[in-house]
Parts: structure tokens; sequence; C-alpha cells
């Protein structure tokens, strides 16, 4: 079990630079989650730790070791691939046990090891067969028990569930929670599923075109996201984005449409300019009695039981709105409807840099 | 069949029927001819069902008494130097494709495409544009009349090499930067992975080169001027000429059907790495 | 072309691909390089000197009449053994396809000929048609038809298109049944439906959907009978009667080995590499497509 630590870590592609000076450190033990859309270089950042891909500047460090050099063997971590890359010639022994073979762990323990995590993943009926044979859930069970057995310092997981189908996704998610849990090995886990990434990680870091956003834990994120994209893309349904200018005192936001949102603090902008204001839908509550400081049409309802959405246009320029009740509420489509909101479940951007401002 | 056309379905066979005939017709006349004594092979028309001189006719050819009179290697030891060449061929060609295709598909190194390139030019050289200055060089080198100028120029391959590198690209790349992590160097990846999963290309490719390594003609016809040297293939064409002469077609006939036998052998029972293989290698 | 990851530099690769490239530049490019070399040149005929003279190797046969007309003829028996042998394929597999039970047997019993080496398949039909004990010479003779390929020309030509077709046969009719097969059944019942009949039906959409392969076999057949023929010419025939069967490949083995005409034979070889490089040209260039079956 091991730290690691990135410095200002780089790559570039010839001319072109994907990953733009990373820093951040991972605790001995923690479960970090590199979450961004794809192309964001998520990918390509787990690959550098593991040393399948070369490092064009700053320094990565495992345990005490700068890595940059080090081949991939000799880095002691485990990698969980999307697509398992089982070798398929080989016996699910023979998989997990080819890592400990070349390492020249004496025959005995390879065995002991082998049949002790096989245990734990309850791949013990499998051990003799091929991977051919197994369904996709054993065959990423596999690949996890590959990376168990070779007992290393981290594990590396590159979108491991991602070939799995969503009910699958949901139980192999909790597994591997359970696991690292239980076997405590500081664990990078690369997905572009938000979900996942939530549930899984003590800490996230969310990449955007090569740069990190935010690296906090998932409350954080969801409470205080430090910019517009953390913002959008952290919750499902995604955040409602308005466009809005600050009021004279800076204490408010003014809509388009001229509805005043109080804030409950003083921004440090100019009075007048114009800023992004972000709602997260399941925080805006149905208005009662004249505390209402929006209001619109509904458009498309959505009703699943235990909470029902109501999506509208909102007003003329801005883009669309949904808005999330707890419970059934029987509404037809061209209702209008008044709503409100705390003004501490209000987030608001500069427009220009994307940053957090209040 | 999509529809029910029992008339058809019946001349769909018979036109089958025909064309298995037709195709099978020149080898059944060989095995009828390898039947039947001298005298019945030397009168007019001959017969077209067989005879019962077969094991006769097999001894002798066996024994080197092909055509009488004149002192011939016994077509086993033939047989033997036939084998000895489409093996090292097939063989020959596996191996170095192999390497070559693991080197420009795995490594990166200054030249790697100018490699490939040279490879790729081979494909536009066929023995038979530059036969003359080849044979030079073979002379030249001393390797008239061995097993190794007989084949070794033959065993560079551009198809072999291209099928390898295709069934390389296929592996996904994942499985060697799994090998890796699990620290395997490229000898223990070749070995151990690569080797394995291009099992079945390799046999089927085997197949195809054994067949075009024993039916080679025009080199060695060439390159081995010893008669203890000469292949059955390239044997067939001297007792041909002595058949104007003095016509045993009976022996002569019985020595083709040897000389085509073990190709045919390994096309039958081999059909499907056979059919593999010429639709992988073949561009 | 290469993977994303590949193995760290070292001289391992060069000793990977250097036996490979030791026989091609041994034994393939220096060769051809000699070949370029010698059209260049002409030896006089007991080798004591030789000159250089640029392309008159190269005048010399585009002014011989007798060049044309090897030339011509070898165009010739290769459009006959292609058209020959990929029609009979093509029929053979039309059938093939339609059969449900069995395929696979038809399938062993034609592919035979594949195995067999041109100049054994050579020897088989010479054998056959032996003027004086061949068994369809015999029957040819029955029918009022003289058959002697020694003496007449035509009819040695006809015996080395019907061997070198048979031979070619087996090849054909694997890739046209196999690009048949890939046909999905849906569009065939969807034809069926439509009313057409199994005739209707194979030159109407299974002939113009296996038209890619019969492009590439055309390119395949055509460098098979340029190249791969010498054996069956050379059991048959010899080239003759009076050179009537003469192909380039042959003539320059001939003029080489046996006329002893270095200079003639390397420009022969010079003009044939062309050709196989406008071929292969023409074959990477339009066959890789063939992979959509």
């Amino acid at each position: 079990m091991s730290n690691i630590s990135l410095d200002y870590v780089r790559k570039s592609y010839g001319p072109s630079e994907v990953i733009h000076g990373i820093s951040g450190s991972i605790q001995q033990g923690e479960f970090v989650v590199i979450v961004g859309p794809s192309g964001c270089g998520k990918s390509t950042l787990l690959r550098m730790i593991a040393g399948l891909e070369s490092i064009t500047g700053g320094e990565i460090q495992i345990g005490k070791r700068v890595v940059n050099k080090l081949e991939p063997a000799q880095r002691n971590i485990a990698m969980v691939f999307q697509n398992y890359a089982l070798y398929p010639h080989m016996s699910v022994f023979d998989n997990m046990s080819y890592g400990l073979k070349i390492r020249k762990v004496p025959k005995e323990e390879i065995r002991r090891r082998v049949e002790e995590t096989a245990e734990i993943l309850e791949l013990t009926p499998y051990l003799k067969r091929s991977p051919r044979q197994l369904s996709g859930g054993q065959r990423q069970r596999v690949a996890m028990g590959r990376a168990i057995v070779r007992e290393p310092d981290v594990f590396l997981f590159d979108e491991p569930l991602s070939n799995l189908d969503a009910k699958l996704r949901v139980q192999m998610r909790l597994e591997i929670k359970k696991l690292q849990e239980r076997l405590g090995i500081t664990s990078v886990y690369v997905t572009h599923d938000q979900v996942e990434a939530m549930t899984l990680g003590h800490r996230l870091m969310v990449l955007n075109a090569g740069s990190v956003e935010q690296f906090g834990t998932p409350i954080d994120l969801y409470d205080k996201p430090a910019t517009l994209f953390v913002a959008t893309f952290i919750g499902s349904p995604a955040m409602n984005i308005l466009n809005g200018t600050v009021s004279e005192d800076a204490s408010s936001i003014i809509l388009p449409e001229g509805e005043v949102i109080p804030l409950g603090m003083r921004l440090n902008a100019q009075a007048g300019a114009s800023v992004n204001l972000g709602m997260r839908p399941e925080h805006i509550r149905l208005a009662t009695n004249g505390n209402a400081l929006f209001s619109f049409k509904s458009d498309v309802i959505e009703e699943l039981g235990a909470d029902t959405i109501i999506h509208a246009d909102f007003g003329k320029a801005t883009s669309s709105m949904a808005v999330r009740l707890d419970g059934i509420h029987r509404v037809s489509s061209g209702t209008q409807f008044s709503f409100a909101i705390d003004p501490e479940n209000l987030h608001v951007f500069d427009p220009e840099s994307g940053k957090r401002i209040n | 069949m999509v529809e029910n056309r029992p008339f058809f379905d019946t001349l769909t066979h018979i036109i089958l029927i025909l064309g298995v005939i037709l195709i099978a017709f020149p080898i059944w006349i060989t095995f009828v001819a390898a039947t039947h004594d001298l005298a019945r092979m030397s009168q007019a028309p001959i017969p077209i069902w067989p005879g019962s001189h077969f094991f006769d006719n097999l001894k002798l050819a066996l024994e080197g008494k092909v055509v009488s009179g004149v002192d011939m290697l016994p077509v086993w030891k033939m047989m033997f130097n036939s084998l000895i060449m489409a093996l090292m061929i097939a063989i020959g060609k596996i191996i170095i494709s192999i390497l070559s295709a693991y080197a420009i598909v795995y490594f990166d190194f200054p030249f790697r495409m100018g490699f490939f390139w040279m490879i790729f030019i081979t494909l536009m050289l066929p023995v038979e544009v530059r036969i003359l200055p080849t044979f030079e060089v073979v002379a030249s080198l001393g390797m008239l009349n061995s097993y190794l100028g007989l084949t070794v120029p033959l065993i560079a391959s551009a198809t072999a090499t291209f099928m390898f590198r295709q069934v390389f690209l296929t592996i996904p790349d994942e499985m060697l930067e799994s090998a890796r992590i699990d620290g395997a160097g490229p000898v223990r990846f070749f070995f151990d992975m690569l080797l394995p999963l291009s099992r079945t290309n390799i046999a089927a490719l085997f197949v195809i080169l054994f067949i075009y390594g024993w039916n080679q003609y025009m080199w060695p016809l060439l390159i081995t001027t010893d008669s203890s040297l000469s292949t059955v293939v390239v044997s067939i064409k001297e007792m041909l000429d002595s058949a104007e002469r003095t016509p045993e077609w009976n022996t002569i006939m019985m020595t083709a059907l040897l000389a085509m036998l073990p190709p045919i052998l390994v096309i039958v029972s081999m059909q499907k790495l056979f059919v593999k293989g010429l639709t992988e290698t073949d561009k | 072309m290469i993977k994303r990851v590949h193995f760290p530099s070292s001289p391992l690769p060069y000793l990977l691909v250097a036996p490979q490239i030791a026989i091609t530049i041994v034994f393939f490019i220096w060769p051809a390089g000699q070949a370029m070399y010698q059209s260049f040149l002409i030896e006089d005929a007991f080798g004591f000197g030789r000159e250089f003279v640029w392309f008159e190797n190269f005048e010399i046969l585009f002014e011989d009449p007798l060049y044309a007309d090897v030339f011509i003829r070898t165009i010739f028996f290769s459009v006959m053994v292609a058209a020959l042998s990929m029609f009979l394929s093509l029929i053979l597999a039309g059938f093939a396809d339609r059969v449900v039970k069995g395929a696979t047997i038809y399938r062993t019993l034609l592919i035979w000929p594949y195995a067999v080496a041109p100049v054994l398949a050579g020897a088989l039909w010479v054998f056959m048609f032996n003027p004086s004990v061949g068994i369809i010479a015999y029957w040819l003779d029955l029918i009022g038809v003289d058959w002697n390929h020694f003496l007449n020309g035509g009819q040695a030509m006809a015996l080395i298109v019907f061997a070198a077709s048979w031979k070619q046969i087996a090849y054909n009719f694997l890739f046209y049944l196999a690009a048949m097969q890939a046909i999905p059944k849906s569009m065939i019942e969807a034809a069926a439906i439509d009313g057409a009949g199994p005739a209707k039906r194979f030159w109407t959409i299974i002939f113009p959907l296996v038209s890619p392969t019969t492009f590439f076999l055309l390119v395949i057949n055509i460098v098979y009978a340029f190249f791969d023929t010498f054996g069956i010419i050379h059991a048959v025939t010899e080239g003759g009667p009076a050179g009537s069967t003469v192909t380039l490949v042959y003539k320059v083995y001939s003029d080489g080995f046996i006329g002893l005409d270095l200079g003639g034979s390397a420009a022969q070889s010079v003009i044939l590499m062309a050709m196989v490089i406008g071929l292969t040209v023409i074959q990477f260039r339009y066959v890789e497509r063939r992979v959509d079956y």
C-alpha cells in the first residue's frame, strides 16, 4: 500500500498537449475516482500512472519512489481493463497466477494466494475454466482477481464496468466498493459515469480537457461545485443554469424576465455584471403563499413514482429548466407553477471563467 | 433452400455431381493407370476401370524402376527430398514471417517502415521474373545442389508477414499492457501470448505453405542437377520425356499418384484450416 | 499499423527482422537489380565480353514480331484460363450454395486439384490426351477428331488451357462459395417473395453481390496464368509445337537457360516485373475492399 503523488504532470503528443500540469495527492488506502467526459484525458492520466504512457513533464511518485522512468512491471501496480484483457488461451487459474509466475513466486505460495482470492471473489468453481466459458460478470471478477493476487501497492481501474449491462453494473459497483474497503489498497478508478464516481470514490478528481476542474469528496462536489463544468457534470437531472445579472447591491440576481432571486449574501461583483445562476432540480420547491420567486408553464411531465420531474421552457432566451418534486404530483402540461428555492442552494458562476463566485 | 422445387433440387445435385466427375476424372484415370501392368497400358484404348497390379507398380516405383533401363532415385527417396523441401520452406517462412511481423507491430524503431516496404516489395518479385540472377547468386554462394539452396531463397514471404501482422493487430492492445504490468518482457510475451494466440493461424498457414513447398517446380529444376536431391514433382517431367520412347505409363502414373498424395491428404484432412489459410493469406 | 503501446527500444526488433531482410536483399532485391543491370548489357555468345548498350535489348524485343506474338498469346492464354475456370467455379458454387445437406462433401470433392502441382496437372492431362494411348484422345478419335497436340498448335494451346483451368477451379470455387454464403439469407428470401425464381435470383442478386470476388479472382487468375503455369507448359508441350505455347515466363526461362541470351532474358524479366508491379498495385488499390464479406 502506498500513497501516490502527482506533481504538475503533463503529457503531449507531438505539439499538442493533452494533460496540462495535473497535481494532486492520493492518500494511502484511499479510493480516488477520476471522472470526466470522453476525451478529457482521464484514461491517459491513469495509463501514465501505470507506466503505459510516457510522462512528458512533471513527476509521479508511488510511495517514496519517483516512477517516471520505471517499467509498468516495476511499479508494483495492478490494473483492471475495460475489456478485462484476460488471456484467452489460459485458464482462470493461469490468468490469475501469470504475474506471480513471472515474478518467480514459489508454486505453493501462488496456489495459496490464487485460491484465497478466488474464495473472496466466489470464483473457486471456475478456476479450471477458460475465460470464454464465463459470463461477463465472472470475467470482470477474474480481472479483479488477477489484480488482487498480485498484492500490489496500487489498484488501477480503467472503466472496468462499462462492458456490463446496467443491472450487473450496479451490483459489481457495490462489490468493488466492499472489496476495496476490505483490502484497503490505494485505488485509482477511471470512469465517465458520474453516478459510479459518486458512489465509489472517497474523493473525485473531475477532469475536463486535460485539466483538473475540482478534486474533492462527492459531497463537496455536489454542494460546492467549484466550476460551472463540475456543477453541470455532477447530479442527475443536471443542474439548471440560468442567465442573470447582479443587482444594484450585489445581494441578488435578476433574471431576464425581471424576477429577483435573493442570495442571502453579498457577491464580490459589479452591479449589472452578467452571471450564471445554478439551481439543482431537486432543490426547487413549489412556492406556498406568496414566497414565490419565479414561475413557469410546465411542458413535459415525467412521473417516476418516487418523484416527479417537471420540464419547462423558462422564459424566452434561456435554456430549458427541470424541477424535481418528491412523490406523485398529478399535473398536466401547460399548467402555471410558482417556485421557490433556499439561498444556500444557489450557485453563482462567472460566465467568463466558469468559476464559482458565491 | 428458399422454395420447394424437387425437380430443381435434383438438378442441383446432378450438376454438382457432374462437376465432381469433371474434377476427379484426371485423378481417377491416374489411379487406374497405376493399377495395370505395362502390357495393358501400351494398347489403346487404355482402361477406365482399375486393374490388379497396384502393388506391383508401387514396388517398382519405390525401388526406382519407373523407367526400365534408366537408373533413377527410388521414389521414396524423392518423396523424402520433397518432404524436407516442403517442411523447410513452410517452417522457414512461418518463422521469419512471424518474427518480422512481431517486430513491425510491437516495436517502434528507426527504419521500421523501411523494412516493412522492403518486405512488401518481395510480393512484386516472384521467382519467375528474377530466375536467372537469383540462380547466379545461389551459384556464387555455393548453394547449388543443397537443401539450403533449394529452400532459403524461397523463404522470404510478404503474404505470411502480412497475415501475421493482421492477426497481431486484431489482438487487443490491452493484452500487451496487461502482460507488461504482469512483468512479461518481449521474449516472454512472444512465447506466452502471441504464439499460443496465433496457433490456428500458424496451422492454417502451414497447410498452405506445405502445399506450396511440395509443389515447387521451376526452382528445384534449376538448382538441383545432382539426382540424389531430385524431388518427386520435378522427376515427373523426366519420366514424361522418357514416356515418349518407352511409354511405361503404369509406373509413371503411380509416381504421379504418390507425388500428389501428401498434399491432397493434407488438404482433405485439414480442410477447415486450409480454407482459413487460403482466404486469410491471399492478400 | 503499430500498437498504441510498444516495447521500449532495444536491438531486439532488428534481430527479429534480420533473417527476412537478409533473404529479401540477397535473393530478391539484389537479383532484381542484377536483372535490371543485365538488361542493359549484351554478352557475346561465348561469355567473354559484355557491352553496355542502354535500351538496345528492349528495342530488339519490341521490334521482334515473335515477342509480340508471345505477348498476345500470353494474354489470350490468361484470359481463357480465367474465363473458363471462373465460369465453371461460379456455376458450381452457385449450385453448391443451394445445397443444405452435403455442401461440405461437395466442397471436399471439389478442392483436390488445388493440391496438385502444376507440372503434375500437366502430366495428368497430357496422359489423357496422349495421341497413342490417351483415353480422351481415343474418344475424340471415335467422334472423328484427330487429336495430336504434338503437331497441332491449337490443340496444344487448348490442352494447356484445360490443365491450367482445371487446377484453378478449386481455388475459385472456394472463394465464390465463401462469398455466396456470406450473403444474408433474408436477401435471397426477399427476392423469392418478390417472385424471382432460382435462376433469376442468381443473376440479379447473387452474381452482382459477389462482383468484388469476381474482380479479385480475375486479378488472381491472371497472375496465376502468367506466373504459375510454367510447370504445366513445361510438362505438356515444352512450348511447342513450333513455339505455339510459349508464354512470357516460359520464354524468360528458355532464352535464359537454354538460349543463354542473358541480356534478352533479363530485359524480359524487367518487363515482367513491371507487369507484376502493375497487377499488385491494381490488387491493392481496388481489391483490398473485398474485406466487406
